[in-house]
């Protein structure tokens, strides 16, 4: 672009050039006339300029000369001379002399140039003005673009107060205050008191003016530049506040009145005269019409500008400080424990306050067992962790065991700030491991097989998290294969886990895949096949009191979807009693309770079913179960649960109500005790088993199978 | 949409110079080769902003400049001077005619735009 503007100038200053020199020749013969001196002048200026733009200095400082020389003969100064005439046209030919050297024609004497330089200063009137050269060809006044990002923070008043005319020379103020706005902090109030009445009010005149607070790092300057086409014309002022570099300095910050005479919008005999009368001294301000709204809403956002700036100074280095503090494991362990008794004691205020029926220590209970709650949830969120540094250890895996398999497995994360509890993290990790390990080997295809069934020849694994309700969702997903379900179901009913000829719905047969020492996999490998693994999750995941669910479709992919709990701690539960003993069953998989009577027992014949709104639900007698040994009452309680998918009811005698359980472990003794997973201590001491009813059910379906 | 600049300047490698600039940085441009042109063309037909030499023949800048804010249709676009001296009394007289702002010759192209950026805010 550059080459062919300077090939047009070449062009045009050859024309100016023989331009002139008629002009010139013509101004021979009339020297008086102004329309030749202008043509003569302007040749010379565009010569100059346009020379300067494309970089013909040389060319540019010359004309300089005689053009200096022409504009005191066009404003009337110096008359045209024959000496003149003949110093210009000697001074045209040397600039076209200059001009073909720079296109790489003849020679130019140089010396020729600097004598005429000299004749034609002599001829200047006046005592010389100090010579002009290609260097004083005034730089462009544009704004410095940038200021040293070290400068202090500075807080800078400005008032800007255009000019009425202002919109007339084509200035939109909004966009110089935009302008402000982009170099650092700004609060921006109007000022309104210069309008007049609307019979005195010219539309296209500009009677608003702006307080400005702006807080930067760039200096005055660079405020400056931005009004710099206006600032001869307009009322500017620009005063430092505050800066970051000032030492000793608190977080207030003046007081109104201060700033207003500061500002002059005040005086200070007014000021003392308002002080005197005790009341809200901006109020009193415009009450008494000595400052109008705006100004003092405009000094009142100065202060609270200032007061922010300041404060987020200050505040800066202390909350990087206190951000986060590092405490040992053991010491929330600690408190969550305490927490738990806590609850527990609780619990059991609530209990004998309620007993005692007087309700000043029912409302002391009720505002206990509130402080209690909050506290038990904000410990709990203590231990809670994101789980994405579970997620980049996975990430390894990924690439250790594809590149050992010779597959190209890309993995992909997604919610790794979800926060879970530390424990049950660390307790995710195996089962973690187990299922991605599996998808691996098994899920994700060797590259040619994909790129054969048209898939990319890069598998990927998807590791999510999310939350959902009081638990978190963990999905593990592959692009692989897919689960082979007539293969499973084959080896499933091979190994007696499933009934031949039986209908089982897809999720049944998927299910099987945890079952212990279940494998398809045709040859052993280093990584799956030998049948552990998959029983492996499920054993930790139900120790989590989570759920697994899996999803197939062959050849597209497998999704694995692990439902986990937040907290292994305390849990919301339902509390029941099957004669004198109370059991706590977890709340959330629980739907509803109905009544069992014997009537109903008795329409069964002898089948444990019970018929909800019509819908026939399998229920589990607990107290048969736990073979409890007195009397059952004329109606009893059928807990209805949601057991991943089943509905299931488990009979209780009473349904106490919903209870929050501080989890014990049973100790290592009672560890393999089934339907159990833990105890409670209730408010009055005792303690409550807390019942596993997935294991309940598995169990209660064993022994049906095996009746049959 | 893109907006529409006018440039007016005797000097055909200047207005070259200056359109192929804006054109890049995605302005439309009309071209004026002098003042009386230039005029004539703004009487007709609107446009976003107008920069300006201010020597040229037929009407030079300042004549264009004032016969802009006197008429109707283009009365406040911002206009911009292009001079080639800083000499305060050409520009002061370009001010009084309504200029909103200025570049001084030589300049470089991504010095005309941060002026054009500015004035059309």
């Amino acid at each position: 672009m550059m080459e062919q503007a300077i090939a047009t100038y070449r062009e045009e200053a050859g024309e100016l050039l023989s331009e002139l020199e008629t002009s010139l020749l013509d101004l021979e013969e009339t020297p008086e006339d102004t329309d030749l001196i202008n043509r003569v002048f302007r040749a010379m200026h565009t010569i100059k300029g346009s020379g300067a733009m494309f970089g013909f200095d040389e060319i540019a400082a010359f004309t300089h000369e005689v053009e200096t020389v022409f504009d005191m003969v066009r404003n009337g100064k110096m008359t045209v001379t024959k000496r003149l005439l003949d110093l210009t046209l000697k001074s045209r030919d040397h600039i076209s002399a200059l001009l073909d050297f720079s296109a790489g024609a003849g020679e130019v004497d140089r010396s020729i140039g600097d004598e005429l330089i000299i004749s034609l200063r002599q001829l200047l009137p006046q005592p010389e003005s100090p010579p002009k050269g290609s260097s004083d060809i005034p730089a462009i006044q544009l704004p410095p673009v940038s200021v040293s990002e070290l400068a202090d923070e500075i807080t800078w008043r400005i008032r800007f107060r255009p000019t009425r005319e202002l919109l007339l020379c084509g200035t939109n103020p909004i966009s110089l205050i935009n302008e402000l706005r982009a170099l650092g902090t700004c609060h921006v109030v109007a000022q309104f008191d210069d309008i007049p009445l609307i019979d005195n009010l010219v539309g296209e005149q500009c009677y608003i003016y702006w307080d400005i607070i702006l807080t930067t790092t760039r200096g005055e300057d660079a405020i400056r530049d931005v009004f710099i086409f206006i600032e001869d014309d307009c009322e500017i002022k620009i005063e430092m506040i505050d800066s970051s570099g000032l030492i000793d300095r608190d977080q207030g910050y003046k007081k109104l009145g201060d700033i207003l005479v500061e500002r002059g919008d005040l005086s200070p005999v007014e000021m003392q005269k308002i002080l005197m009368l005790q009341k809200r001294f901006g109020e009193l301000l415009v009450e008494q019409g000595i400052v109008t709204p705006e100004k003092v809403q405009s000094a009142l956002v100065e202060q609270q500008h200032v007061k922010g700036v300041r404060q987020e100074r200050s505040a800066a280095p202390q909350q990087e400080a206190a951000a986060s503090i590092r405490v040992p494991a053991e010491k929330l362990d600690q408190l969550i424990n305490l927490v738990g008794e806590m609850v527990t004691v609780q619990a059991h205020l609530s209990q004998v306050s309620l007993a005692g029926g007087d309700s000043t220590y029912i409302a002391i209970a009720e505002e206990v067992e509130r402080l209690t709650n909050e506290l038990r949830d904000t410990a709990l969120n203590i231990r809670m962790l994101p789980i994405g540094s579970t997620f980049s250890k996975f990430k390894r895996l990924v690439r250790d065991l594809s590149q050992e398999l010779g597959k190209e497995i890309e993995m992909e994360t997604f919610g790794a700030e979800t926060e879970l509890d530390k424990t049950v993290i660390e307790k995710l990790n195996d089962p973690l491991v187990h299922i991605i390990r599996n998808s691996i080997d098994h899920g994700i295809e060797m590259p040619d097989v994909r790129t054969a069934s048209g898939k990319s020849s890069v598998g990927t694994v998807f590791l999510g998290a999310e939350h959902s309700g009081d638990s978190v969702l963990i999905t593990i997903r592959d692009d692989g294969a897919g689960l082979d379900r007539d293969t499973i179901r084959n080896k499933a009913i091979e190994r007696g886990l499933l009934p031949a000829n039986s209908e089982v719905s897809d999720k049944e047969i998927y299910a099987q895949i945890f079952a212990p020492g279940f494998s398809t996999a045709a040859k052993v490998t280093n990584v799956s096949g030998r049948g552990v693994g998959m029983d492996v999750v499920k054993r930790g995941i139900d120790g989590l009191r989570g759920s697994i669910g899996v999803d197939s479709v062959r050849g597209t992919g497998t999704t694995i979807t692990l439902k986990i709990p937040l907290t292994l701690a305390i849990i919301d539960s339902l509390l029941v009693k099957i004669g004198k003993e109370h059991f706590v069953l977890p709340l959330a998989a629980v739907e509803e309770c109905v009544e069992l009577t014997r009537e109903d027992i008795r329409n069964s014949h002898g089948r444990n079913l019970a018929n909800v709104r019509g819908a026939i639900i399998p229920y589990i007698p607990l107290r048969k179960h736990f073979k409890i040994e007195d009397s059952r009452p004329d109606i009893e309680q059928i807990v209805i649960a949601d057991i991943h998918g089943t509905k299931v009811g488990f009979v209780v005698d009473h349904v106490v109500g919903e209870h929050q359980t501080v989890i014990k472990s049973l100790g290592k003794m009672y560890r393999d005790v089934k339907g159990i997973s833990g105890a409670t201590i209730l408010g009055d001491g005792t303690v409550a088993l807390i019942l596993d009813m997935a294991i309940l059910l598995q169990s209660a379906e064993n022994l049906e199978a095996a009746a049959v | 949409m893109a907006k529409l600049i006018m440039t007016a300047d005797d000097s055909a490698s200047v207005r070259q110079m200056v359109a192929f600039t804006l054109k890049q940085n995605g302005y439309d441009v009309i071209e004026a080769v002098d003042g009386r042109d230039a005029l004539n063309k703004l009487n007709a037909q609107k446009v976003d902003m107008l920069l300006t030499d201010l020597n040229m023949p037929n009407m030079d800048g300042i004549g264009l400049i004032k016969g802009v804010r006197a008429g109707t249709l283009n009365k406040f676009i911002p206009i911009v001077m292009l001079t080639t001296e800083s000499q305060d009394s050409r520009k002061a007289e370009g001010k009084s005619a309504g200029a909103t702002g200025w570049i001084v010759k030589p300049f470089k192209p991504e010095q005309l735009i941060a002026v054009v950026k500015k004035v059309l805010g």
